[in-house]
Order: C-alpha cells, then structure tokens, then sequence
C-alpha cells in the first residue's frame, strides 16, 4: 500500500546512484580505523582487568600474610602437681558423686602463679588462661590429684608472637616491644624443647577476650550468623512479596511510583541511618535487648529488604512476557501465573540479590555498633536474644586494641570473614546454575 | 501451490447452512494509549464454520483475536470499548470470569511460546490446573490426544521428557497448539499458527483445523491467503483497523463487493 508506493522512486535514485567502492581508500582508512578501536578498546579492557586483580591481590596477600600466624599458638610444656591443699579441693569427696563441681570451684588459677612449674625462667610464661587446662585434665581424669603431671598450656602473647618471629630482635629497647627478660626466658625454653608452635584451636573455638591468646572468633562468627538468619527470614519473604505485589499486582499510579521511588531511595540510604533507627525503635521504642542478634537482624533486614525487592523486580521483569500469555491463555489464574511460571523462572535471580544483600549486611559494621553490638562479650551467643558482636565489628574492635597480639588476630577475622563471603557466594552461584533454565 | 492463483481460488468446502454463532462483536473499538487500532468491528463468529481474519500487517487482527478471550487485559494502555458476547453473554461485563473465559476460549499465540518445561508439562499443564484428569492414566491419554491431532506425536512420544524450549520453531508451535487443544476449550483462537512451519507441519495444522471444525468454533489469523481459502469457510479482512469485509471465504476469494478486499487479495498491496 502506501509503503510500496513510496519505496518506488526510491529504487530508482538506487539504481541511478554510483556503487559503492569497497576496496577504496576511503573505505580501506574506515575499515582500518574500526579494528583500531576495536583494539584500544580490548586491551583497555583487559589492561583494566589486570589492575582489579592485581589489587586483589595485594590485598589478599597482605591479609593472609599478617592473619595466617594467628591460626597458629605456641604453647609451653608445664610439669605440674595437683596440690590438693592449694586447690582447695577435698581428694575423697572429688571421687564421690558431685565431685565435678566440686572441682569445678578449685583453686587453679592459685596453683599457676604459686606452685612451681618446673620451667625455672624466672618470668611469668604461661597465659592467664592456662588453668583452664588444668582444670579440664582434672575433670577428665580425678585421679590425678595429687600426683604429678605434664602438659602443654598456653604460652602468653609475647611468647608466642616471639617464636612466631613477630618481634624485630635488632631494634632498639623500647621500639622492640619485648623485654630483656621475656625474650631470655624464650630463648631458654626453645633451646630446652620446652615450646611448640600448633593450630590454634582457642580462636576457632572461642569468644573474645583481654588477652590475645585467649580471644577467639566464633563467639562473632556465631553472632553474625545470628543476626543474618534473622534478617534472611524477615527481608527474604517480604521482599519477595513486595516484588511480586509491585510488578504483577499493583495498579500503575501515582502511589505505586511512590512506593516504588521510595523502596529505590531507601537502598541508597546510609547504613548508619538503619542503625539510628534501629537504635530509636527496636531499642529506645520497643525496649528490645541491647546487643542483640535479634535486634541486629531487625535492623539489617530494613537495610537488606530494598535491595531484595529492587533485584526481585528486576528478575521479575526479565521473565519473557510471552510465558505470561502462554500461561493465562490456557486459562491460569494470576496467581497461578506467578507462582508456577514467573517465580521460578525468576528464582535465580532473586537469589542471588539476595545473596548480595546478605553479604552486604555480613560485612555490615556501623549500623550494629549504634544498637550495642560493640559490646566486649566473652559468651558465645547461644540464642537471639543472648548479648553478641558480630563479625566485622570484632575486627573493628581487634583492630583497635593496642596489645600487640591482637595484630595477626584482626587479619585472621578479616581472613574469617572473607571465606563467609566467599562460601555465601559459592552458594549464590551453586543456586544460580541450579534453578536456572533457558527458554 | 505456486499454480494456485489467489484471485481465483475457491474455498475447499462451502459455509456450512445452518450456523450456530458461538460469539459476537458489535462496534469494538481498541485503543492504545490514545492511538485507536481498532474501529467499530462487528462480526459474528459460528461453531459449524472457520472464520478466516485476513490483512495487511498491523491492521489489528491479533488485536481484535486478543479481545475475544481477554487477553489484552494484559496490556495496561489497551482500552476496549463495545460488546463482545460468547454465547450471548458479555465477556466484558463486569464479574465475568476472565480465568474460564480463557480456558472456554484458548489461544495459540503468533509467535511460539511453550514453558520452559517438559513436553509433557507443556501439554499437561492446562487440564492439570482445570482438574481434567482425575488419574495419570486419564492425563497420559490427554497429552498423548493432543500430540497426534496436534502432529506432534510421532516426533515427541520419545522425547516427552525433554524441555518443550528445546524444539524447533515448527516443534514448538505445534506442541502450543497441543497445549491450547489439551484444555478442550469452546472456541480455538490461532495468530498465523503456520507462520514458522514448513509445508508439511502446515498441511497437517490444515487437516487438525479441518478435523476440529463443528467441534470447537475456530478462528484463524493467516497471511497466507491460499491457507485462509483451504481452510476457511467465512473470512474477514481488516485494513488500518476496520473491518471492510466479511462474507463467505468462496465469496470474498471470488467476487468481493470491496475494491480494497479486491486489490489485497489479488496482490496490490499487502
Ligand atoms: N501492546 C501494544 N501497545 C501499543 N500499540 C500496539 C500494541 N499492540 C499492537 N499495537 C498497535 O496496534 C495496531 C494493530 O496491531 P496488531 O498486532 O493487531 O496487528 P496485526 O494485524 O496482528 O499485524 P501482523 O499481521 O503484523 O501481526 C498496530 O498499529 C500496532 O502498532
Ligand atoms: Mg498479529
């Protein structure tokens, strides 16, 4: 019709119109000038790739270069009599029925500093901590009170930071950060076969504490874990709901682009902004526990829920409409529609923002130190209401400390808190490739 | 079909006498946003015959089949005034059933679309969510029913498991069909069903049409007009989005009353 009777005269100007020189020079310049870009830009691309990972890294080297040592602890072989007159323990009664905590309650920490110890160096060597080595050996096996034993305990920070080679020995006095007498004494025990240097299940198994040697990590781990399973309960359903509600349900107006502009705003907002907020209502408002995983997980579910709706709707989005059609066209209801047909083909997608919101929340510090998850607890949280810290926040505090020994002990929760990251994104990935389908 | 002439091609079987309408359009007006793509359409569509829609591209036929089962209800700019009525009842009154609206009225769509499912879902998927098989047995005879008068069976029956996707184009929209006629709807809608077949899957489409005339009332998109002549037996032709005529296929094939019918059918333009 009117197409074909406008396309005539323009065959005519076609045919009348020189042909195209392919092989010309101007042509050849062009031709020479597109590979040329298309070059720059492949080796810009790639010169750009090079430079991320270089950073990486660096990065990764330099964490796992400080953090390694700190999943290793030095511990110092101790020969010891289990004094029953210094532990305060009655040797009868220890064997009956209720002797355990009766041992329980024994003097060990007494026993440490005054019994001797058979390492005769004259300084204090073994950790604040070690009794509790003790008290286990006695708890396991009563019949060793009174007799005499060896064991190995652990070494205090300065111990195991000098045969971990932490200290620059060559320096002066005061820049060295050890004294005379400590680095003596070390040198004494090596040379006796009296240290020995293994993985340090204290930091895989602990809580925090004052001391380096004793402080461990999955006290927080613990928490963080808490805390994101409060915020994947709530944000993850009510993400979902919203998404769907937004981009199947809801009428387009005026009110829904507001929602929607909102929901768009409110990913943006600083976390610290939650954490306020957290801090006014779940705490001030709602008097829930301070330091709470619960309360942590409430504030972090705000912070994660937009990010699930906007990567929900957008998953949502991608869904061919075709299948829509197909679907209603066999007669499905709208709800059918999005439950047998868009959602799982939105599935992946949705997980993995999720995925991404939740590891964003992981390494969530600010809003969590506005609610009291900076708290100093040496109690691994056993419920969610139980006081915690989490995970980046144990590095912010570690990072803070000035005893030394907490150098390598920040690095190894950073190095912690990377594999988390890491095995959520494998999971992220593993989900991904398996709802994924093709159409 | 090359030596078939279309000005002079007579439909294969004459309208049949006595008609039942199945559905009614009186002045249906289609808008989108402002622009009208639809103008006063009025057409009666019967059980007993095969109503052809023919046109040039973008005159509205998908448009004006999308409005008998609702499905541009969908589309949030589209806008339907007037009346259409399946069996006398106004589908678009308010309270209708959209949901039995399209299982009465099914679709096959112009483009294919099966569900990333298996081949036996695909077809499974509507008599399962209407409850039209009551056991596994009830629901293999269904799939298996569709396949063949869809086509499809021979190339599917070893393959049922496979994604519906994972078909050719031509595959693919003969299992849509299957998939439309497993609901055993009331009337069967299809938007140009051959367009991405060969001539061999189109023929067996012609014969299915063929063999479900009088059971279901069938409508059919088609810019084929030897295909709109084989299988049809009342034809209307839409242009820029009126409906300019409609008659017996036989007639508007052979003597339409229409210059602009004359000149499209003939090849002036289109
Ligand atoms: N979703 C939509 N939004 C806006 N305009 C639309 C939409 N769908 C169709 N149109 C317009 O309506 C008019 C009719 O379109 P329609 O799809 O009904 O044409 P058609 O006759 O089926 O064409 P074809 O033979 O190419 O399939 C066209 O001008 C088209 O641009
Ligand atoms: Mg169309």
């Amino acid at each position: 019709m009117a197409s074909m009777s406008a396309s005539r005269p323009a065959t005519e100007t076609l045919a009348s119109k020189a042909p195209t020189d392919w092989s010309g020079p101007a042509m050849t310049a062009r031709i020479k000038g597109r590979y040329r870009s298309e070059f720059v830009f492949k080796y810009a691309g790639l010169a750009a790739l090079v430079v991320a990972a270089l950073f990486l890294v660096f990065l990764l080297f330099t964490i796992v270069r400080d953090g390694a040592s700190g999943f290793r602890s030095t511990d110092v072989k101790v020969t010891v009599t289990y004094d029953p007159t210094i532990l305060g323990i009655d040797q009868a009664a220890a064997k009956g029925p209720g002797g355990k905590q009766l041992i329980e309650q024994g003097n060990f920490q007494g026993l440490l500093t005054t019994a001797d110890t058979g390492l005769g160096v004259g300084t204090n060597v073994v950790s604040e901590g070690a009794w509790l080595v003790l008290r286990e050996a006695v708890i396991a096996d009563p019949s060793l009170l009174g007799k005499t034993a060896t064991l190995w305990v652990p070494t205090r920070s300065n111990f195991d930071l000098l045969a971990k080679g932490k200290f620059d020995l060559d320096a002066a006095d005061e820049a060295r950060g050890v004294n005379d007498a400590d680095i003596a004494a070390y040198r004494q025990l090596e040379s006796r076969g009296l240290l020995k240097t293994g993985f340090n299940w204290t930091f895989l198994t602990s809580a925090d504490s004052t001391t380096p040697e004793l402080a461990g990590i999955w006290g927080a781990a613990k928490g963080s874990l808490l805390t994101l399973l409060v915020t994947l309960v709530l944000s993850f359903p009510v993400g979902i709901f919203a998404a769907i509600y937004l981009e199947e349900f809801a009428p387009k107006n005026r009110w829904t682009d507001m929602v929607e502009v909102s929901i768009n705003n409110l990913a943006a907002v600083p976390s610290i902004i939650f954490g306020l907020l957290g801090l006014a209502v779940f705490l001030n408002f709602l008097n829930m526990p301070r330091s709470a995983p619960i309360v942590g997980g409430l504030t972090l579910a705000l912070m994660t829920f937009p990010v699930i709706v906007i990567a929900g709707r957008v998953a949502i989005k991608a869904v061919p409409p075709s299948i829509r059609d197909a679907a209603l066209g066999v007669g499905a209801s709208p709800v059918q529609v999005v439950f047998q047909h868009v959602l799982p083909l939105a599935l992946p997608g949705i997980l993995t923002g999720t995925i991404i919101g939740m590891a964003r929340a992981l390494g969530e510090t600010a809003p969590l130190l506005l609610i009291g998850m900076r708290a100093f607890v040496t109690e691994i949280p056993s419920g969610l209401s139980n006081p915690a810290t989490a995970l980046p926040v144990q590095v912010f505090l570690w990072s803070d400390d000035v005893a030394r020994g907490f150098v390598e002990k920040t690095s190894a929760a950073i190095i912690v808190l990377l594999i988390f990251l890491m095995l959520m994104n494998s999971v992220a990935i593993y989900l991904r490739n398996r709802f994924e389908r093709r159409w | 079909m090359a030596d078939l002439n279309a000005g002079s091609v007579v439909a294969a079987r004459n309208a049949a006498d006595v008609v039942t309408t199945k559905m009614t359009a009186r002045n249906v007006n289609v808008y989108y946003g402002a622009k009208q793509a639809l103008k006063d359409v009025s057409i009666d569509v019967s059980q007993e015959n095969v109503t052809a829609f023919i046109g040039p591209s973008g005159c509205g036929k998908s448009t004006f089949l999308r409005c008998m089962n609702r499905m541009n209800d969908t589309v949030a700019s589209a806008r339907v005034e007037g009346e259409i009525k399946l069996d006398g009842e106004d589908i678009y009154k308010g309270g209708m059933d959209v949901v039995q609206l399209r299982a009465r009225v099914g679709m096959v769509f112009q483009k294919p679309n099966p569900f990333p499912k298996s081949i036996y879902d695909n077809v499974a998927y509507g008599p399962r969510i209407h409850g039209l098989a009551a056991t596994k047995a009830d629901m293999d005879a269904i799939v298996e029913g569709s396949l063949r008068r869809a086509g499809l069976w021979d190339e599917a029956k070893d393959r049922l498991g496979e994604s519906g996707t994972a078909m050719s184009g031509g595959q693919q929209q003969r299992l849509c069909i299957a998939r439309a006629i497993a609901v055993d709807p009331e009337v069967i809608l299809m938007d140009e069903p051959c367009s991405a077949l060969d001539p061999i899957a189109t023929a067996k489409i012609e014969e299915l049409i063929d063999e479900l005339r009088g059971r279901y009332a069938i409508v059919i998109v088609t810019h084929n007009m030897q295909q709109a002549a084989r299988v049809s037996q009342k034809t209307a032709f839409f242009h820029l989005g009126t409906m300019v005529e409609y008659g017996d296929t036989s007639m508007i094939f052979t003597n339409p009353s229409e210059p602009r019918t004359k000149d499209y059918i003939t090849g002036r333009y289109g």
